[in-house]
Protein backbone atom coordinates (compact mmCIF):
# COMPACT_ATOMS: atom_id res chain seq x y z
CA UNK A 1 0.00 0.00 0.00
CA UNK A 2 3.17 2.28 0.09
CA UNK A 3 2.39 4.52 -3.06
CA UNK A 4 5.06 5.00 -5.59
CA UNK A 5 4.94 8.48 -6.84
CA UNK A 6 7.04 10.25 -8.97
CA UNK A 7 7.27 9.92 -12.93
CA UNK A 8 7.33 6.34 -13.47
CA UNK A 9 4.15 5.74 -11.48
CA UNK A 10 0.89 4.79 -12.05
CA UNK A 11 -1.69 7.61 -10.88
CA UNK A 12 -4.91 5.48 -11.54
CA UNK A 13 -6.71 4.56 -8.31
CA UNK A 14 -6.63 1.17 -7.08
CA UNK A 15 -9.89 -0.70 -6.11
CA UNK A 16 -8.43 -0.60 -2.42
CA UNK A 17 -8.14 3.13 -2.17
CA UNK A 18 -12.09 2.93 -2.30
CA UNK A 19 -11.98 0.81 0.98
CA UNK A 20 -12.32 3.63 3.35
CA UNK A 21 -14.93 5.09 1.49
CA UNK A 22 -17.07 2.08 1.53
CA UNK A 23 -16.22 1.82 5.32
CA UNK A 24 -17.39 5.03 6.23
CA UNK A 25 -20.46 5.24 3.94
CA UNK A 26 -21.27 1.52 5.86
CA UNK A 27 -20.90 2.88 8.99
CA UNK A 28 -23.50 5.64 8.31
CA UNK A 29 -26.02 3.20 7.83
CA UNK A 30 -24.82 0.11 10.18
CA UNK A 31 -23.60 1.46 13.31
CA UNK A 32 -25.94 5.25 13.32
CA UNK A 33 -24.89 5.34 17.46
CA UNK A 34 -21.50 6.08 16.50
CA UNK A 35 -21.91 9.19 14.14
CA UNK A 36 -20.65 11.36 16.51
CA UNK A 37 -17.51 9.22 17.37
CA UNK A 38 -17.22 9.35 13.45
CA UNK A 39 -17.62 12.73 13.12
CA UNK A 40 -14.56 13.25 15.03
CA UNK A 41 -12.67 10.54 13.45
CA UNK A 42 -13.37 12.53 9.77
CA UNK A 43 -12.47 15.78 11.38
CA UNK A 44 -9.09 14.26 12.12
CA UNK A 45 -8.02 12.33 9.50
CA UNK A 46 -8.22 15.48 7.10
CA UNK A 47 -5.94 17.13 10.01
CA UNK A 48 -3.67 14.14 9.72
CA UNK A 49 -3.53 14.61 5.85
CA UNK A 50 -2.43 18.08 6.36
CA UNK A 51 0.25 16.75 8.82
CA UNK A 52 1.12 14.19 6.36
CA UNK A 53 1.48 16.98 3.46
CA UNK A 54 4.16 18.25 5.14
CA UNK A 55 5.99 15.82 7.08
CA UNK A 56 5.55 12.64 5.48
CA UNK A 57 6.06 14.25 1.62
CA UNK A 58 7.82 17.55 1.77
CA UNK A 59 9.65 17.02 5.52
CA UNK A 60 9.34 19.70 7.41
CA UNK A 61 8.86 18.29 11.52
CA UNK A 62 6.34 20.26 13.13
CA UNK A 63 5.40 20.29 16.79
CA UNK A 64 2.83 23.02 16.30
CA UNK A 65 0.38 22.32 13.62
CA UNK A 66 -2.55 22.60 15.99
CA UNK A 67 -1.89 26.49 15.54
CA UNK A 68 -3.72 26.33 12.14
CA UNK A 69 -5.99 24.05 13.64
CA UNK A 70 -7.28 25.86 16.64
CA UNK A 71 -6.82 29.10 14.54
CA UNK A 72 -9.34 27.44 12.18
CA UNK A 73 -12.00 26.33 14.80
CA UNK A 74 -11.72 29.75 16.44
CA UNK A 75 -12.40 31.45 12.98
CA UNK A 76 -15.25 29.77 12.05
CA UNK A 77 -16.90 30.02 16.26
CA UNK A 78 -15.96 33.67 16.19
CA UNK A 79 -17.66 34.45 13.11
CA UNK A 80 -20.92 31.87 14.33
CA UNK A 81 -20.94 33.06 17.89
CA UNK A 82 -20.19 36.87 17.92
CA UNK A 83 -19.96 38.00 14.06
CA UNK A 84 -23.96 35.97 13.42
CA UNK A 85 -22.05 34.52 10.06
CA UNK A 86 -23.84 31.30 10.56
CA UNK A 87 -23.79 29.77 6.96
CA UNK A 88 -21.07 26.47 7.41
CA UNK A 89 -19.72 27.15 3.34
CA UNK A 90 -18.33 30.76 4.58
CA UNK A 91 -17.25 29.68 8.00
CA UNK A 92 -14.99 26.74 6.40
CA UNK A 93 -13.59 29.34 3.62
CA UNK A 94 -13.13 31.63 6.31
CA UNK A 95 -11.35 29.48 8.33
CA UNK A 96 -8.87 27.92 5.61
CA UNK A 97 -8.25 31.73 4.59
CA UNK A 98 -7.24 32.70 8.25
CA UNK A 99 -5.66 29.21 8.63
CA UNK A 100 -3.34 29.85 5.21
CA UNK A 101 -2.17 33.24 5.57
CA UNK A 102 -0.91 32.46 9.55
CA UNK A 103 0.39 29.51 7.45
CA UNK A 104 2.21 32.23 4.93
CA UNK A 105 3.38 34.59 7.41
CA UNK A 106 4.92 31.79 10.11
CA UNK A 107 5.91 29.53 7.28
CA UNK A 108 7.98 32.28 5.63
CA UNK A 109 10.41 32.66 8.61
CA UNK A 110 10.26 29.12 10.13
CA UNK A 111 11.01 27.09 6.98
CA UNK A 112 14.10 29.38 6.42
CA UNK A 113 15.81 27.10 9.47
CA UNK A 114 16.23 24.05 9.73
CA UNK A 115 16.39 20.98 12.32
CA UNK A 116 16.03 21.39 16.17
CA UNK A 117 15.18 25.33 15.15
CA UNK A 118 12.61 24.70 13.32
CA UNK A 119 11.04 22.43 15.64
CA UNK A 120 10.99 25.09 18.04
CA UNK A 121 9.86 27.47 16.04
CA UNK A 122 6.64 25.51 14.80
CA UNK A 123 6.24 24.91 18.88
CA UNK A 124 6.91 28.73 19.42
CA UNK A 125 4.22 29.43 16.71
CA UNK A 126 1.40 27.49 18.81
CA UNK A 127 2.16 28.62 22.01
CA UNK A 128 1.71 32.63 21.20
CA UNK A 129 -1.65 31.15 19.39
CA UNK A 130 -2.77 29.75 22.50
CA UNK A 131 -1.92 32.39 24.33
CA UNK A 132 -3.30 35.33 22.23
CA UNK A 133 -7.04 33.19 22.44
CA UNK A 134 -6.45 32.72 26.39
CA UNK A 135 -5.98 36.84 26.44
CA UNK A 136 -8.73 37.67 24.24
CA UNK A 137 -11.43 36.93 26.28
CA UNK A 138 -13.73 39.36 24.93
CA UNK A 139 -13.61 37.19 21.25
CA UNK A 140 -12.89 33.55 22.53
CA UNK A 141 -14.15 33.33 25.54
CA UNK A 142 -10.50 32.96 27.05
CA UNK A 143 -10.25 29.69 29.25
CA UNK A 144 -13.86 29.59 29.26
CA UNK A 145 -14.42 28.72 25.84
CA UNK A 146 -16.36 30.00 23.27
CA UNK A 147 -19.90 28.68 23.66
CA UNK A 148 -23.25 29.71 21.75
CA UNK A 149 -21.42 28.46 18.47
CA UNK A 150 -24.69 28.45 15.50
CA UNK A 151 -24.38 26.81 12.59
CA UNK A 152 -27.21 27.36 10.16
CA UNK A 153 -28.18 24.70 7.48
CA UNK A 154 -25.45 23.52 4.75
CA UNK A 155 -26.44 25.14 1.26
CA UNK A 156 -29.48 26.01 3.32
CA UNK A 157 -30.71 22.54 3.12
CA UNK A 158 -29.26 20.26 5.32
CA UNK A 159 -29.52 20.83 9.14
CA UNK A 160 -27.14 20.16 11.68
CA UNK A 161 -29.76 17.06 14.01
CA UNK A 162 -29.07 15.71 16.89
CA UNK A 163 -28.19 12.40 15.94
CA UNK A 164 -25.04 13.93 13.61
CA UNK A 165 -25.95 12.23 10.21
CA UNK A 166 -25.87 15.77 8.78
CA UNK A 167 -22.07 16.29 10.52
CA UNK A 168 -20.90 13.43 9.90
CA UNK A 169 -21.56 13.20 6.21
CA UNK A 170 -20.36 17.36 6.06
CA UNK A 171 -17.24 15.94 7.58
CA UNK A 172 -17.29 12.80 4.86
CA UNK A 173 -17.51 15.44 2.26
CA UNK A 174 -14.14 17.66 3.42
CA UNK A 175 -12.30 14.77 4.02
CA UNK A 176 -13.08 13.10 0.65
CA UNK A 177 -12.55 16.38 -0.89
CA UNK A 178 -9.10 16.75 1.44
CA UNK A 179 -8.12 13.72 0.07
CA UNK A 180 -8.30 13.84 -3.49
CA UNK A 181 -6.98 17.21 -3.05
CA UNK A 182 -3.62 15.47 -1.46
CA UNK A 183 -4.10 13.10 -3.50
CA UNK A 184 -3.46 14.96 -6.99
CA UNK A 185 -0.86 17.34 -5.36
CA UNK A 186 1.50 13.83 -3.89
CA UNK A 187 1.69 12.59 -7.44
CA UNK A 188 2.37 15.43 -9.30
CA UNK A 189 5.59 16.98 -10.54
CA UNK A 190 5.25 19.56 -7.23
CA UNK A 191 4.68 16.62 -5.20
CA UNK A 192 8.06 14.98 -6.80
CA UNK A 193 9.65 17.59 -5.86
CA UNK A 194 8.51 17.54 -1.94
CA UNK A 195 9.64 14.24 -1.95
CA UNK A 196 13.21 15.58 -3.36
CA UNK A 197 13.92 18.27 -1.04
CA UNK A 198 12.64 15.38 1.89
CA UNK A 199 15.21 12.87 0.46
CA UNK A 200 18.26 15.50 -0.32
CA UNK A 201 17.85 19.40 -0.21
CA UNK A 202 21.35 19.84 -1.00
CA UNK A 203 20.42 17.97 -4.32
CA UNK A 204 17.29 20.12 -5.03
CA UNK A 205 19.30 23.77 -4.84
CA UNK A 206 21.75 22.08 -7.12
CA UNK A 207 19.32 21.53 -9.90
CA UNK A 208 17.53 24.57 -9.25
CA UNK A 209 14.78 24.28 -7.38
CA UNK A 210 13.35 26.86 -5.64
CA UNK A 211 13.30 25.14 -2.68
CA UNK A 212 11.91 27.40 0.19
CA UNK A 213 9.56 28.57 -2.37
CA UNK A 214 8.49 25.10 -2.62
CA UNK A 215 7.88 24.29 0.75
CA UNK A 216 6.10 27.72 2.22
CA UNK A 217 3.03 26.70 -0.91
CA UNK A 218 3.30 23.28 0.62
CA UNK A 219 3.18 24.65 4.12
CA UNK A 220 0.26 27.28 3.37
CA UNK A 221 -1.55 24.63 1.63
CA UNK A 222 -1.32 22.20 4.72
CA UNK A 223 -2.28 24.91 6.93
CA UNK A 224 -5.84 26.18 4.69
CA UNK A 225 -6.48 22.08 5.36
CA UNK A 226 -5.53 22.01 9.01
CA UNK A 227 -7.54 24.83 9.92
CA UNK A 228 -10.24 23.63 7.38
CA UNK A 229 -10.42 20.55 9.94
CA UNK A 230 -10.27 23.18 13.04
CA UNK A 231 -13.31 24.32 11.17
CA UNK A 232 -15.21 20.84 11.11
CA UNK A 233 -14.51 20.56 14.71
CA UNK A 234 -16.05 23.56 15.99
CA UNK A 235 -19.30 22.95 13.34
CA UNK A 236 -19.79 19.58 14.66
CA UNK A 237 -18.86 20.46 18.19
CA UNK A 238 -20.74 23.95 18.32
CA UNK A 239 -18.15 24.96 20.75
CA UNK A 240 -14.42 25.76 21.26
CA UNK A 241 -12.12 25.50 23.88
CA UNK A 242 -8.73 26.86 24.39
CA UNK A 243 -7.10 23.23 24.69
CA UNK A 244 -7.45 22.78 20.42
CA UNK A 245 -4.32 25.12 20.43
CA UNK A 246 -2.83 23.32 22.82
CA UNK A 247 0.69 21.23 22.77
CA UNK A 248 -2.05 18.23 23.00
CA UNK A 249 -3.52 18.23 19.86
CA UNK A 250 -0.07 19.37 18.20
CA UNK A 251 1.44 15.82 19.71
CA UNK A 252 -1.63 13.93 19.16
CA UNK A 253 -1.94 14.25 15.54
CA UNK A 254 2.06 13.60 15.26
CA UNK A 255 1.17 10.44 17.07
CA UNK A 256 -1.60 9.59 15.25
CA UNK A 257 0.05 9.60 11.87
CA UNK A 258 3.47 7.83 13.47
CA UNK A 259 1.21 5.02 14.27
CA UNK A 260 -0.73 4.83 10.76
CA UNK A 261 1.96 5.39 9.02
CA UNK A 262 3.98 8.64 7.73
CA UNK A 263 4.01 9.82 4.26
CA UNK A 264 1.73 7.23 3.19
CA UNK A 265 -1.31 8.97 2.15
CA UNK A 266 -3.57 6.15 4.23
CA UNK A 267 -2.09 6.47 7.14
CA UNK A 268 -3.63 9.52 7.90
CA UNK A 269 -6.67 6.97 8.05
CA UNK A 270 -5.36 4.30 10.12
CA UNK A 271 -3.90 6.42 12.82
CA UNK A 272 -7.09 8.44 13.81
CA UNK A 273 -9.32 5.72 13.42
CA UNK A 274 -7.51 3.38 15.72
CA UNK A 275 -6.48 6.22 18.19
CA UNK A 276 -9.85 7.92 18.45
CA UNK A 277 -11.18 4.37 18.67
CA UNK A 278 -9.23 3.02 20.97
CA UNK A 279 -9.38 6.37 23.11
CA UNK A 280 -13.05 6.10 23.18
CA UNK A 281 -12.83 2.56 24.20
CA UNK A 282 -9.80 2.46 26.70
CA UNK A 283 -11.53 6.03 28.59
CA UNK A 284 -14.58 4.24 29.45
CA UNK A 285 -12.36 1.03 30.94
CA UNK A 286 -10.21 2.71 32.25
CA UNK A 287 -10.73 5.94 33.07
CA UNK A 288 -7.92 6.57 35.08
CA UNK A 289 -5.16 5.23 32.96
CA UNK A 290 -5.87 5.35 29.54
CA UNK A 291 -3.48 7.41 28.16
CA UNK A 292 -1.09 4.31 29.21
CA UNK A 293 -2.80 2.30 26.67
CA UNK A 294 -2.21 5.09 23.98
CA UNK A 295 1.31 5.01 25.11
CA UNK A 296 2.24 1.66 25.18
CA UNK A 297 1.07 1.21 21.74
CA UNK A 298 3.26 3.96 20.56
CA UNK A 299 6.23 2.85 22.53
CA UNK A 300 5.03 -0.44 20.11
CA UNK A 301 5.23 0.81 16.92
CA UNK A 302 8.00 3.01 17.02
CA UNK A 303 10.07 0.08 18.10
CA UNK A 304 9.02 -2.61 16.23
CA UNK A 305 7.25 -0.64 13.10
CA UNK A 306 8.60 1.94 11.84
CA UNK A 307 6.46 2.57 8.75
CA UNK A 308 3.19 1.95 11.37
CA UNK A 309 0.54 0.08 11.27
CA UNK A 310 0.34 0.43 7.12
CA UNK A 311 3.96 -0.45 7.23
CA UNK A 312 3.14 -4.17 9.30
CA UNK A 313 0.46 -4.57 6.61
CA UNK A 314 2.81 -4.16 3.69
CA UNK A 315 5.70 -6.15 5.10
CA UNK A 316 3.05 -8.92 5.27
CA UNK A 317 1.65 -8.31 2.04
CA UNK A 318 5.21 -8.93 0.96
CA UNK A 319 6.17 -12.29 2.86
CA UNK A 320 2.47 -13.60 1.59
CA UNK A 321 3.94 -12.57 -1.97
CA UNK A 322 7.26 -13.98 -1.70
CA UNK A 323 5.89 -17.40 -0.42
CA UNK A 324 3.23 -17.69 -3.11
CA UNK B 1 37.84 32.21 -26.62
CA UNK B 2 35.57 33.73 -24.18
CA UNK B 3 35.34 32.52 -20.85
CA UNK B 4 32.11 30.93 -19.88
CA UNK B 5 33.31 30.72 -15.99
CA UNK B 6 35.56 33.58 -14.40
CA UNK B 7 36.54 34.06 -10.83
CA UNK B 8 38.19 37.70 -10.11
CA UNK B 9 40.09 37.64 -6.55
CA UNK B 10 38.12 35.26 -5.22
CA UNK B 11 38.60 34.62 -1.18
CA UNK B 12 36.31 32.54 1.62
CA UNK B 13 37.81 32.99 4.78
CA UNK B 14 36.52 30.57 7.70
CA UNK B 15 37.70 32.57 10.79
CA UNK B 16 41.88 32.62 10.47
CA UNK B 17 41.48 30.18 7.77
CA UNK B 18 42.04 30.63 4.16
CA UNK B 19 40.63 28.24 2.42
CA UNK B 20 40.35 30.40 -1.19
CA UNK B 21 43.31 33.00 -1.39
CA UNK B 22 42.74 35.55 -4.69
CA UNK B 23 41.76 32.76 -7.04
CA UNK B 24 41.70 33.86 -10.45
CA UNK B 25 40.28 31.15 -12.90
CA UNK B 26 39.21 31.29 -16.46
CA UNK B 27 36.81 28.88 -17.63
CA UNK B 28 37.23 29.00 -21.55
CA UNK B 29 33.92 27.59 -23.94
CA UNK B 30 34.20 24.13 -24.77
CA UNK B 31 37.33 23.74 -22.45
CA UNK B 32 38.16 20.46 -20.64
CA UNK B 33 39.80 21.61 -17.77
CA UNK B 34 40.90 19.71 -14.77
CA UNK B 35 41.34 20.82 -11.41
CA UNK B 36 44.05 19.19 -9.08
CA UNK B 37 45.42 19.32 -6.09
CA UNK B 38 46.58 17.88 -2.79
CA UNK B 39 43.77 17.05 0.02
CA UNK B 40 42.62 20.07 1.83
CA UNK B 41 43.69 22.05 -1.38
CA UNK B 42 40.29 23.89 -0.98
CA UNK B 43 39.05 22.21 -4.48
CA UNK B 44 35.49 21.55 -3.36
CA UNK B 45 35.14 24.86 -1.51
CA UNK B 46 36.14 26.16 -4.79
CA UNK B 47 33.43 24.33 -6.61
CA UNK B 48 30.83 25.56 -3.89
CA UNK B 49 31.73 28.82 -4.39
CA UNK B 50 30.93 28.62 -8.07
CA UNK B 51 27.67 26.88 -7.64
CA UNK B 52 26.70 29.39 -4.62
CA UNK B 53 26.09 26.52 -2.05
CA UNK B 54 28.91 28.98 -0.04
CA UNK B 55 29.22 33.07 -0.36
CA UNK B 56 32.52 33.96 -0.68
CA UNK B 57 34.12 36.06 1.39
CA UNK B 58 35.24 38.70 -1.12
CA UNK B 59 35.75 38.29 -5.12
CA UNK B 60 34.10 38.42 -7.66
CA UNK B 61 31.99 34.81 -9.69
CA UNK B 62 31.38 35.81 -13.28
CA UNK B 63 28.97 33.03 -15.39
CA UNK B 64 28.52 33.75 -18.97
CA UNK B 65 30.16 36.98 -18.72
CA UNK B 66 27.37 38.24 -15.78
CA UNK B 67 28.24 38.82 -12.44
CA UNK B 68 26.46 35.67 -10.51
CA UNK B 69 28.25 36.34 -6.98
CA UNK B 70 25.15 37.09 -5.30
CA UNK B 71 22.78 34.96 -7.27
CA UNK B 72 21.80 31.98 -5.22
CA UNK B 73 22.00 28.12 -6.56
CA UNK B 74 19.11 28.02 -8.46
CA UNK B 75 19.78 31.32 -10.96
CA UNK B 76 22.98 29.68 -11.69
CA UNK B 77 21.29 26.57 -12.96
CA UNK B 78 19.23 28.37 -14.80
CA UNK B 79 22.07 30.25 -16.35
CA UNK B 80 23.71 26.78 -17.41
CA UNK B 81 25.97 25.57 -14.20
CA UNK B 82 25.17 22.02 -13.57
CA UNK B 83 27.63 19.96 -10.93
CA UNK B 84 28.35 16.24 -9.02
CA UNK B 85 29.10 16.26 -6.01
CA UNK B 86 32.50 14.04 -4.25
CA UNK B 87 30.18 12.05 -2.15
CA UNK B 88 27.00 11.00 -3.36
CA UNK B 89 24.22 13.37 -2.76
CA UNK B 90 21.14 11.55 -4.38
CA UNK B 91 17.28 10.87 -3.54
CA UNK B 92 18.41 7.91 -1.78
CA UNK B 93 14.31 6.80 -1.19
CA UNK B 94 13.11 7.62 -5.02
CA UNK B 95 13.67 5.51 -8.21
CA UNK B 96 16.80 6.35 -10.35
CA UNK B 97 14.36 7.42 -12.90
CA UNK B 98 12.64 10.11 -10.29
CA UNK B 99 16.34 11.31 -9.63
CA UNK B 100 17.03 12.46 -13.07
CA UNK B 101 13.57 13.51 -13.96
CA UNK B 102 13.61 15.87 -10.98
CA UNK B 103 15.83 17.59 -12.95
CA UNK B 104 14.83 17.59 -16.11
CA UNK B 105 11.50 18.59 -14.90
CA UNK B 106 12.95 21.67 -12.96
CA UNK B 107 14.89 22.65 -16.56
CA UNK B 108 11.83 22.54 -18.46
CA UNK B 109 9.87 24.66 -15.84
CA UNK B 110 7.05 21.48 -15.14
CA UNK B 111 8.58 20.87 -11.59
CA UNK B 112 5.84 23.31 -10.14
CA UNK B 113 2.74 21.73 -11.59
CA UNK B 114 0.55 20.77 -9.07
CA UNK B 115 -2.74 18.78 -10.37
CA UNK B 116 -1.56 16.31 -13.37
CA UNK B 117 0.06 13.41 -12.40
CA UNK B 118 4.01 13.65 -12.96
CA UNK B 119 3.73 9.79 -14.85
CA UNK B 120 1.63 12.80 -17.57
CA UNK B 121 4.82 14.02 -18.38
CA UNK B 122 5.78 11.63 -20.95
CA UNK B 123 8.35 13.92 -22.13
CA UNK B 124 10.27 14.11 -18.89
CA UNK B 125 10.16 10.37 -18.82
CA UNK B 126 10.91 9.65 -22.12
CA UNK B 127 14.17 12.40 -21.91
CA UNK B 128 15.31 10.81 -18.43
CA UNK B 129 15.29 7.09 -19.99
CA UNK B 130 17.56 8.26 -22.83
CA UNK B 131 19.80 9.38 -20.66
CA UNK B 132 19.97 6.49 -18.30
CA UNK B 133 20.46 4.50 -21.74
CA UNK B 134 23.49 6.23 -22.89
CA UNK B 135 25.37 5.83 -19.50
CA UNK B 136 23.69 2.27 -19.84
CA UNK B 137 21.91 2.19 -16.35
CA UNK B 138 18.49 2.05 -18.51
CA UNK B 139 16.99 -1.06 -16.98
CA UNK B 140 18.00 0.27 -13.68
CA UNK B 141 15.03 2.72 -13.99
CA UNK B 142 12.79 1.66 -11.85
CA UNK B 143 15.57 0.47 -8.92
CA UNK B 144 15.42 2.55 -5.66
CA UNK B 145 18.65 4.50 -6.32
CA UNK B 146 19.75 3.24 -2.45
CA UNK B 147 19.71 -0.47 -4.02
CA UNK B 148 22.12 0.34 -6.23
CA UNK B 149 26.07 -0.58 -6.34
CA UNK B 150 28.33 2.84 -5.47
CA UNK B 151 29.70 2.92 -9.10
CA UNK B 152 25.70 2.82 -10.39
CA UNK B 153 25.58 5.64 -8.25
CA UNK B 154 28.19 7.68 -9.54
CA UNK B 155 26.52 7.02 -12.87
CA UNK B 156 23.39 8.65 -11.66
CA UNK B 157 24.85 11.31 -10.26
CA UNK B 158 26.66 12.35 -12.76
CA UNK B 159 23.27 11.73 -15.02
CA UNK B 160 21.20 14.25 -12.69
CA UNK B 161 23.43 16.62 -13.47
CA UNK B 162 23.44 16.08 -17.24
CA UNK B 163 20.06 16.01 -17.10
CA UNK B 164 19.87 19.73 -16.56
CA UNK B 165 21.41 20.25 -19.70
CA UNK B 166 24.45 22.36 -18.75
CA UNK B 167 26.71 24.87 -20.58
CA UNK B 168 29.01 24.34 -17.42
CA UNK B 169 29.84 21.33 -15.78
CA UNK B 170 31.31 20.89 -12.45
CA UNK B 171 32.35 17.31 -12.10
CA UNK B 172 33.81 16.97 -8.10
CA UNK B 173 35.88 13.54 -8.29
CA UNK B 174 33.62 11.96 -10.27
CA UNK B 175 35.27 8.47 -10.41
CA UNK B 176 36.02 8.41 -7.13
CA UNK B 177 35.36 5.15 -5.45
CA UNK B 178 34.51 3.52 -9.09
CA UNK B 179 35.88 0.54 -10.63
CA UNK B 180 37.55 0.96 -13.56
CA UNK B 181 35.07 -0.36 -15.86
CA UNK B 182 32.57 2.42 -14.83
CA UNK B 183 35.23 4.80 -14.89
CA UNK B 184 35.61 4.09 -18.41
CA UNK B 185 31.48 4.28 -18.87
CA UNK B 186 31.73 7.71 -17.52
CA UNK B 187 34.65 9.01 -19.31
CA UNK B 188 32.81 7.87 -22.20
CA UNK B 189 29.49 9.58 -21.40
CA UNK B 190 32.06 12.56 -21.29
CA UNK B 191 33.03 12.53 -24.48
CA UNK B 192 29.73 11.95 -26.66
CA UNK B 193 29.26 15.54 -24.65
CA UNK B 194 28.67 18.14 -26.96
CA UNK B 195 31.88 19.93 -27.35
CA UNK B 196 30.32 23.40 -26.62
CA UNK B 197 30.00 22.61 -22.97
CA UNK B 198 33.09 23.11 -20.56
CA UNK B 199 33.52 21.04 -17.77
CA UNK B 200 35.80 21.30 -15.05
CA UNK B 201 36.45 17.98 -13.69
CA UNK B 202 38.49 17.41 -10.01
CA UNK B 203 40.15 14.68 -9.51
CA UNK B 204 42.69 12.48 -7.86
CA UNK B 205 43.17 9.88 -10.82
CA UNK B 206 45.96 11.20 -12.61
CA UNK B 207 45.42 8.86 -15.39
CA UNK B 208 42.13 10.54 -15.72
CA UNK B 209 42.81 13.90 -15.60
CA UNK B 210 45.78 13.56 -18.59
CA UNK B 211 43.58 11.58 -20.65
CA UNK B 212 40.31 14.19 -20.25
CA UNK B 213 41.68 17.53 -19.78
CA UNK B 214 43.27 19.77 -22.06
CA UNK B 215 43.88 22.27 -19.54
CA UNK B 216 44.85 21.66 -16.14
CA UNK B 217 44.73 24.13 -12.52
CA UNK B 218 47.12 23.13 -9.55
CA UNK B 219 45.51 24.88 -6.47
CA UNK B 220 47.54 24.47 -2.51
CA UNK B 221 46.44 25.68 0.16
CA UNK B 222 43.52 27.84 -1.24
CA UNK B 223 45.94 29.38 -3.56
CA UNK B 224 46.69 29.09 -7.80
CA UNK B 225 49.90 27.24 -8.05
CA UNK B 226 49.66 27.68 -11.60
CA UNK B 227 48.02 26.33 -14.40
CA UNK B 228 48.71 25.21 -18.39
CA UNK B 229 48.82 22.54 -20.37
CA UNK B 230 48.79 18.75 -19.38
CA UNK B 231 52.49 18.62 -20.25
CA UNK B 232 53.71 21.83 -18.72
CA UNK B 233 52.08 20.95 -15.59
CA UNK B 234 53.53 17.11 -15.13
CA UNK B 235 56.95 18.77 -16.17
CA UNK B 236 56.54 21.65 -13.59
CA UNK B 237 59.27 21.30 -10.82
CA UNK B 238 57.44 23.26 -8.30
CA UNK B 239 53.81 20.50 -8.90
CA UNK B 240 56.18 17.81 -8.68
CA UNK B 241 57.77 18.72 -5.13
CA UNK B 242 54.61 20.04 -4.07
CA UNK B 243 51.91 17.52 -5.48
CA UNK B 244 53.42 15.04 -7.31
CA UNK B 245 56.01 14.52 -5.29
CA UNK B 246 53.92 14.54 -1.97
CA UNK B 247 51.71 11.48 -3.77
CA UNK B 248 54.68 9.30 -4.13
CA UNK B 249 56.45 9.95 -0.80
Amino acid sequence: MKHPVGYGADARLRWTEWLPWVVAVAVFFLLPEYLSLGARVLTYILFALSLDLVLGYAGIVTLGHAAFFGTGAYVAGILAAKLGVTDPVIQLLASAAAAALLGLATGAVILRTHGLAQLMLTLAVAAVCLEIANKATALTGGADGLSGVSVAAIFGQFKFDMYGRTAYLWCLLLVFTGWWLVRRVIYSPFGATLTGIRENSVRMHSIGAPVYQRLLTVYTLSAAMAGTAGALLTQTNQFVGLNVLGFEPSGEILVMLILGGVGRLYGAFVGPLLFLIAQDYLARQFPEYWYFGIGLILVLVVLFARGGILGISDAIIARMGRKS
Amino acid sequence: MSAVLETRDLCKRFGALTVADNINFRLEAGAKHALIGPNGAGKTTFVNLLTGLLAPSSGTVMLGGQDVTLLPQSGRVKRGLGRTFQINTLFREMSVLDNVALGIAERLGLSGKLWRPAGHYAAVREEAMSLLDSLAIADQAARRVSDLPYGQQRLVEIAIALGLKPTVLLLDEPAAGVPSLETERILNALDSLPKTIAILIIEHDMDLVFRFADRITVLVQGEVLCEGAPQEIANDARVQSVYLGERRA
